[in-house]
């Protein structure tokens, strides 16, 4: 455990001080939102199809080690190597052997949160390796030498003209691009010089079968079949929550994902992996890091059927108008605080209480998990542990004795309103927040208690 | 003749008495038997949203004592009503808390569900921009969800259309969050302030006159908002309206 250099309070009060930046960044995923709603309403089965990948979920979770054994057994069969990672140091290891035994020291990688929640990067880069993200976005979020602030976009907080002036940076264009066409293009021949000289390319997984031992990669660049279809070896690292049962369930996943994501009917490239082509190398790396604990947590264990698509990020009132970044973790918004505290009740403490429980995420969510339940409920055990600060604590102690007692809380209303009116909340507050921006109630003369003595009885 | 007990909100009780009393106006306008129990303070959801849900015994105790004998529980506050039908539980009389849980209506959903009340008599002729209060909405389905594919529909819509000379306001966002979220407001202000001042422009550049909800919680935020701004735009209660002319 460890505390967090700044909380997303904090994270937050930075990012709003631009409102002209927050405004476009909470239009920019609204749009989103809008792109996802349209696209479900295409679909009349949309909700019984939301129940049924829930369903299909709960029954791979409930038989996970049934299930990952399968998978590793056809996976085997298939001429996969299988290797099993009990946390994130264990997958940066395996993954370094992999490139030392080939002697390999540039590595293209496609999206995979999961090497982001591993540090994988940092790790690798230490070791004197290099690695490039081959994804537009993280591309361009790794050339600022920032962390995703996205999921699914990984670069979503970065206006056209800024990344124009990275690629003026880094990779030779004009000062002042801003043409999304040209920088793409840039991009383009950045990146085939890349896959075209990278001995081994790194892959994320979406989805594993467990009947079949293959795995499905998600991408709309192509970026991920470009690097493993060039590359003699391909490393592919999935957390043990990605299996699904069957290949016939995966049509469930693939008509959600790309429409909650960003309201596309599919992603431009669903990939199938089941064996290594001749003369290549194929290792999947399964990885735990935390889950069989969050899988024992039983308020918290739905958390795992996260198929990563983003939505509860861009329908979020809180994420749109504080930037991924402001979550200080790999995986932010909504569902990244859910799963944080798993990991680190000290350091993602903040987390849970960076939402105002309105319940827009759960709705929205593909495989249908109560995330503002589980935020709430995060919170009690957040404070049960001990990481609330000790002024809230008290704030909550008074506020309690007050409230549990009619005659403490009718002296406390009446000897002066004017208690309540300067700590709207938090009893013992010496500062307001409330008013900083925003105006007190009006005090009127009497309570509603006082006036039904006078008037009703 | 069934009993209601009214639950009013402790910010309600403090703040926004006029809530209170449309609400008990309004009730007996219609016919019921109304009591306010006096030792009522509050639900305790200030403390189980901010993770003090353990420090809320004493707090859910008093309420019990003093709804449980009641046939109906009605209050003006979507939000509290949503804490209490899905957190209140005592040591002492659980089977007592159990009854409560499902016996507790937020007003609207009281008036449409189980009064099924089809023809109000109020008058308000202004033009007026409705919150959905997340709780009201996505807690107890007062209005379908914009997320959801599912037919639409609106509780609180059906009663203000009851209004004479009503006119409600579309609205661009139509079920976004005001950032109000209990300490939210306080702990997380940058994000909330700002959620607020997006909620209240929406009805602003729409022309509303009034801002009304069921959650007297949210509107307190916009209306910190709106006098900062120097609006002259007012909230008001959906029950102020209900009850009005």
């Amino acid at each position: 455990m460890s505390a967090p250099t700044k909380t997303h309070p904090e994270l937050s009060a930075v990012f709003n001080k631009d409102e002209e930046r927050v405004n476009w960044h909470d239009e920019t995923l609204w749009w989103i939102r809008q792109k996802r709603d349209k696209s479900a309403n295409s679909i009349p089965e949309w909700e019984v199809l939301r129940e049924k990948a829930s369903q299909i979920k709960s029954n791979a979770l409930s038989n996970l080690a049934g299930y990952l054994v399968s998978f590793e057994e056809k996976a085997k069969a298939n001429g996969i190597i299988v290797h099993w990672a009990a946390d994130a140091q264990e997958h940066n290891q395996i993954v370094h052997q992999i490139l030392q035994k080939h002697g390999i020291r540039q590595l293209v990688k496609s999206k995979s949160m999961l090497t982001e929640e591993c540090h994988l990067n940092e790790y690798l880069e230490k070791q004197g390796l290099e690695v490039i993200d081959s994804d537009l976005g993280e591309r361009i979020v790794q050339l600022a030498k920032e962390p995703p602030s996205h999921i699914v976009l990984p670069c979503i907080h970065k206006k056209k003209e800024e990344i124009g002036d990275l690629f003026h940076q880094y990779l030779g264009v004009a000062a002042g691009t801003s043409d999304p066409q040209i920088l793409t293009e840039a991009a383009r021949v950045h990146l085939r010089e890349t896959f075209l000289t990278r001995k081994a390319a790194l892959t994320g997984v979406n989805f594993a079968i467990a009947e079949t031992g293959e795995f499905v990669v998600c991408t709309n660049e192509g970026n991920a079949d470009m690097g493993a279809h060039l590359a003699d070896v391909h490393i592919a690292c999935m957390g043990i929550e990605k299996i699904i049962p069957k290949r016939k369930h995966l049509g469930v996943f693939l008509r959600l994902l790309a429409r909650s994501a960003t309201g596309q009917p599919i992603t431009t490239y669903s990939s199938h992996f089941k064996k290594p082509r001749a003369g290549q190398e194929m290792h999947l790396v399964l990885v735990d890091n935390g889950r069989t604990i969050q899988m024992g947590r039983e308020d918290f264990r739905a958390s795992l059927k996260c198929i990563r698509c983003g939505a509860c990020m861009n329908t979020c009132p809180v994420y749109r108008r504080s930037g991924g970044h402001s979550y200080h973790n790999a995986i932010s918004g909504p569902i990244g605080a859910i799963l944080a505290p798993n990991l680190d009740r000290e350091k993602y403490a903040d987390l849970p209480f960076a939402s105002t429980l309105c319940g827009s995420c759960t709705n929205v969510c593909p495989v249908k998990i109560d995330i503002h339940q589980q935020l709430y409920k995060w919170r009690q055990v957040i404070v049960q542990e001990g990481y609330a600060t000790s002024a809230k604590k008290m704030s909550m102690k008074i506020m309690n004795y007050t409230l549990s007692s009619p005659g403490v809380y009718r002296t406390a209303g009446k000897a002066g309103r004017w208690v309540l009116k300067y700590i709207p909340f938090a009893v013992n507050n010496h500062f307001n927040p409330w008013y900083k921006q925003r105006d007190m109630p009006e005090v009127p003369k009497e309570s509603f208690g006082e006036w039904y003595k006078k008037n009703v009885k | 003749m069934k009993r209601v007990g009214l639950f009013i909100p402790c910010y309600v009780d403090q703040f926004y008495p006029n809530a209170g009393i449309a609400t008990y106006q309004l009730l007996k306008k219609l016919g019921l038997d109304v009591t306010y129990p006096t030792g009522q303070t509050c639900c305790g959801q200030p403390m189980a949203n901010s993770g003090f849900e353990h420090l809320t015994q004493d707090c859910n105790q008093l309420f019990v004592d003093n709804f449980a004998e009641f046939d109906y529980i009605v209050s003006p506050s979507g939000s509290c009503v949503l804490h209490v039908k899905e957190h209140l539980h005592t040591e002492k009389s659980e089977e007592k808390a159990a009854a409560v849980r499902t016996k507790v209506y937020e007003l609207v959903e009281f008036l449409v569900d189980i009064l099924q009340v089809k023809n109000l008599k109020a008058k308000f002729p202004h033009k007026v921009g409705l919150h959905q209060s997340c709780h009201g909405q996505r807690g107890l389905l007062l209005t379908q969800m914009s997320e959801l594919v599912a037919p639409y529909f609106s509780k609180p819509q059906q009663l203000l259309a009851q209004v004479e000379g009503l006119e409600l306001i579309d609205l661009k966002r139509e079920d976004e969050c005001c950032g109000f979220g209990g300490t939210f407001c306080v702990v997380e202000e940058a994000v909330s302030v700002k959620m607020g001042k997006d909620r209240v422009k929406d009805h602003l550049v729409n022309g509303a006159e009034y801002i009304t909800g069921a959650d007297m919680s949210c509107l307190m935020h916009m209306e910190g908002i709106l006098k900062r701004e120097n609006s002259k735009v007012k909230v008001l209660h959906i029950a102020e309206i209900l009850n009005a002319g």
